[in-house]
């Protein structure tokens, strides 16, 4: 795995064609990990030797001339907060630190029957609460193009393993931009589906009208590989849907031009996104990204998304609202860290205050403030109504264009320690990405340039259920450029 | 929007969080500063417009009230995870 980093599709053809097995390539993940995980802290468990009994199973099967399904034997990386039965799950805090997962995720589930294999879990933002990884309870992982810089979060650490070659795709989860932005400042693609396509079974719970489980991959192709094993409906999560029967997936109009990769594509570039204060390096990367498209035969249009300014603050009521309700059930009581305490009260006051980190708390504090009585008007249903507007926003510019065009992240990787004593200015890196949560809408970052030697990523999102459209246009854009080739270098 | 030193205490309560004593003016400084942000949504008239709870705008997707039960493996996982226990109950302090 030594220069273009191995995507799963090169992978699964070499297992196929016996040029190396399953074992040979799950322990280069481990020797990877051995020589880069001390400094990069991607992994917080690396699962040595089930993940070679994983390996084991698939070289078998690949032996027995069985069909091979194109994630067998595929090292997987796991974010914290996704349930691996019988494995340690801590969503990166102290309270769970004894916890472990009494059954598997859909999402896990679904990955076993593919044949892949889990590496390890992965660092994150401590209850994915964060964008740069450094809210992790057990210390923050770097960006491997840059030690001294944060990954982006919360699924910093899946990023980071992604990028550095510890693994060859991960899964992340995604309630503001946790999947899409670490994949913008580590050089990769992230995705966050339409809410609804992946289930949350499994999935330690954030802000449950937000949270997406993401693929994080090297390349286009990879991710929609992941993206296709993953989704689906599921009983267990209600808010599961397969798409309508009626919506067609490689949504375009107009007419279609021979040669041009892209012709009849509309992409719509939202002026609200192109904001002053925006590292001038990311500008750039992404203007020169529209000329790409552009090349490619797509049509480009100036909207407005009007609404754009009050995503974060949508966001950042309803959010922590949910989180309010979501982190009660970590008390102490039924599993977990238990602090002493002589009355039972004592026992949660001192389980949650010990065991909760400060952001998490912050969060916790803020939901319940705008649901408390005399406030919840003014801040949460107020907050939801603005969900409606920022919701027909995108409804109303997808009657126009087929897809939308942004940067993903306002700055390239900062440096750890910079954003951190200020909670307010690390909600500000979120701006581009909280749209489309708030929305439900998909969106996916590729690596597009860079700016000072560090990663710069495009966003594209789709309507609801739009995906195969995020697919295509990424794809051709992947093709006619180079970004995903470039890894950092090897040691960190 | 600046909350007070007891407005954080009370939060905290409710949320049966413990905070220790130095804590809670640095919270007090950010969850304000937080609200003051938050507060630009008054900006805009949303009289008539509908609350979005969730945007799948699925309804009422419910299944059959049957009891599955679980395997032996998956209630020892469960039970394991208990901080304190008598057997297969849970150790709590006392509740009366």
């Amino acid at each position: 795995m030594n220069n273009t980093p191995m995507t799963i599709i090169d992978a699964h053809e070499g297992l196929l064609q016996k040029r190396f097995s399953s074992r040979e390539l799950v322990q280069g993940c481990l020797d990877r990990i051995a020589q880069a995980n001390g400094k990069i802290h991607a992994f917080l468990e690396v699962f040595e030797d089930d993940a070679l009994a994983m390996a084991n199973a698939a070289d078998r099967s690949i032996a027995r001339g069985e069909e091979l399904p194109l994630l067998a034997g595929i090292p997987i990386a796991m974010k914290d907060n996704v349930l691996i039965q019988g494995k340690k799950a801590s969503a990166a805090s102290k309270i769970l630190e004894p916890y472990s997962a009494s059954y598997d995720a859909f999402v896990t589930t679904k990955l076993r029957q593919a044949g892949a294999v889990f590496i390890g879990r992965t660092n994150m933002d401590e209850f994915a609460m964060g964008s740069s990884t450094e809210n992790s309870a057990y210390g923050p992982t770097r960006n491997p193009w840059n030690t001294e810089k944060v990954p982006g979060g919360s699924s910093g650490g899946s990023a980071a393993a992604v990028a550095s070659e510890m693994a060859l795709a991960a899964l992340g989860s995604d309630t503001g931009g946790s999947v899409r932005q670490p994949a913008a400042l580590c050089g990769i693609v992230g995705l966050k589906p339409t809410y609804g396509r992946v289930s949350r079974s499994g999935l330690m719970a954030m802000a449950s009208s937000f949270d997406q489980i993401g693929p994080l991959a090297t390349t286009v192709a990879d991710a929609k590989i992941l993206f296709d094993a993953i989704a689906g409906k599921d009983e267990k999560d209600a808010t599961t849907m397969e798409p309508p029967t009626s919506f067609s997936p490689l949504h375009r109009r107009g007419e279609s031009k021979r040669g041009d990769p892209l012709s009849g594509l509309r992409i719509g570039v939202p002026k609200e996104y192109f904001i002053a204060g925006m590292d001038p390096g990311v500008e750039q990367a992404v203007r020169s990204a529209i000329d790409v498209f552009r090349k490619l035969g797509a049509t480009i249009t100036d909207v407005s998304l009007p609404h754009t300014d009050y995503g974060l603050a949508v966001y950042y009521v309803a959010q922590p609202a949910e989180v309010s309700a979501n982190l009660a059930r970590y008390d102490g009581i039924r599993y977990g860290a238990r602090q002493a305490g002589k009355k039972l009260q004592d026992v949660y006051v001192e389980s949650r205050g010990k065991g909760i980190g400060p952001e998490a708390r912050r969060r916790i504090m803020l939901g319940t403030y705008v649901l408390s009585s005399g406030y919840y008007d003014a801040y949460y249903r107020k907050a939801l109504q603005m969900r409606t507007l920022v919701r027909h926003d995108f409804d109303r510019v997808f009657e126009s264009v087929d897809i939308l065009l942004t940067p993903t992240s306002p700055s390239v990787a900062w440096n750890i320690g910079e954003k951190f004593s200020d909670p307010l200015t690390m909600y500000l890196s979120d701006i581009f990405t909280v749209s489309a949560n708030v929305a439900g809408v998909p969106g996916i970052s590729v690596p597009c340039g860079f700016s000072d030697g560090l990663p710069v990523g495009l966003q594209l999102m789709a309507r609801s259920f739009g995906e195969e459209t995020l697919f295509a246009a990424a794809g051709e854009y992947e093709k006619a450029t180079e970004w995903h080739t470039k890894h950092p270098p090897h040691s960190p | 929007m600046k909350l007070t030193i007891e407005e954080i205490e009370h939060l905290a309560r409710l949320a049966n969080l413990g905070l220790a004593a130095q804590e809670k003016e640095l919270y007090r400084e950010q969850i304000s500063s937080v609200l003051e942000y938050v507060a630009k949504l008054g900006e805009v008239d949303t009289s008539g417009v509908e609350p979005t709870a969730q945007v799948t705008g699925l309804v009422n997707v419910s299944r059959e009230d049957v009891v599955h039960g679980s395997d032996p493996g998956t209630r020892d996982l469960l039970l394991n995870n208990m901080p304190e226990r008598n057997g297969d109950l849970l150790k709590v302090p006392a509740v009366l």
